[in-house]
């Protein structure tokens, strides 16, 4: 088992890396007007057809020939299953897959959010060439971050690789979060202050 | 608070980040961390932070940091390995983050080997 959906989302969107996807959009709402926690991950990889959809979901029917597929789908669909939501892929072979994941956001089995700026430093490290876009949001407030933003202005995608880069991207998406979750209110008192 | 870290700063820090790769053609070590299910539920996410800290704290030159899918090695996760130009290339395992800093002092920086958390070296 992973222990966060940080750690969710950096091993779902390995699948898409392998699938040859070169765009990634990872939505995160940490909880919807109707009580969810919703966790969606779509690509424009090479995708699936019926049958290997039905596949990757059930650990039991995997097979070793088939590299993409192992335990992290079964993974994230027991946790969104044992916290009283839902699961859901669908794909389209030549087109892309999106997974959807959905959790009860207060019950006591729903997966903390986990280190949320170190998957999107990983990734954008790990796979510099792939337009990561992630969209977090909370109640009415988003925070997005966007690979092609970060590449207009490092513009070399091996940047993404270096230290400084890195630790820049881990405060911005730190604080974009904290911020969206904050927001209105911090935003006030520094007015005043 | 108004934010702190922005597109700016970035614009700023691409500069810093230039110079750190500027001979990369040539002469570059790299590091990569296994980062399939078995590596993220063991802690590869960790190590990999601790190593783009380690790098930042130290400000080297040359070095790219990246990560690979599972290589059939689980039980040994979190994997690392080290590649220096012209040596073999060395596989670290059943790391944490707190090795992290003594293997980028020791092989990283001055070429020695950390023998006890060594698994495999490939030519």
């Amino acid at each position: 088992m992973l222990d966060d959906l940080s750690q969710h989302i950096l091993d779902i969107a390995e699948n898409s890396v392998a699938a040859g996807a070169s765009r990634v959009d990872v939505l995160l709402a940490e909880e919807d007007d109707r009580g969810f926690r919703v966790l969606e991950i779509r690509d424009n990889g090479r995708g699936m057809d019926a049958e290997m959809v039905r596949r990757v979901t059930d650990p039991f029917v995997t097979s070793r020939t088939t590299r993409r597929v192992g335990l992290g789908i079964p993974f994230l669909k027991q946790a969104a299953e044992l916290a009283g939501g839902s699961f859901s892929i669908e794909s389209v072979p030549g087109s892309g897959t999106c997974l959807r994941a959905a959790f009860r956001a207060g019950w006591i089995d729903c997966p903390p959010l986990g280190d949320l700026p170190a998957t999107v430093v990983t990734l954008f490290a790990g796979y510099p060439d792939i337009r990561w876009v992630f969209r977090f949001s909370c109640g009415e407030r988003s925070f997005e971050v966007d690979q092609k933003e970060i590449l207009e202005i490092v513009e070399d995608p091996e940047l993404m690789r270096t230290p400084p880069v890195a630790s820049w991207l881990r405060d911005f998406v730190r604080e974009g979060l904290e911020e969206m979750r904050t927001g209105g209110e911090v935003r006030a008192q520094s007015n005043e202050s | 608070m108004p934010k702190v870290t922005s597109l700016e700063d970035l614009r700023r820090i691409k500069e810093q980040a230039s110079d750190l790769t500027s001979a990369r053609s040539k002469g570059k070590v790299r590091v990569i961390v296994g980062m399939g299910t078995c590596g993220i539920a063991a802690g590869a996410r960790e190590v990999m932070q601790a190593v783009l800290a380690e790098l930042d704290k130290r400000g080297l030159k040359d070095v790219s940091v990246e990560t690979t899918g599972c290589i059939g090695m689980c039980q040994q996760e979190p994997l690392l390995d080290i590649i220096r130009p012209g040596e073999p290339r060395i596989t670290y395992g059943n790391l944490s983050a707190a090795d992290v800093p003594r293997i980028v002092a020791e092989h990283l920086v001055n070429g020695n080997v950390v023998e006890e958390k060594v698994i495999g070296r490939a030519d």
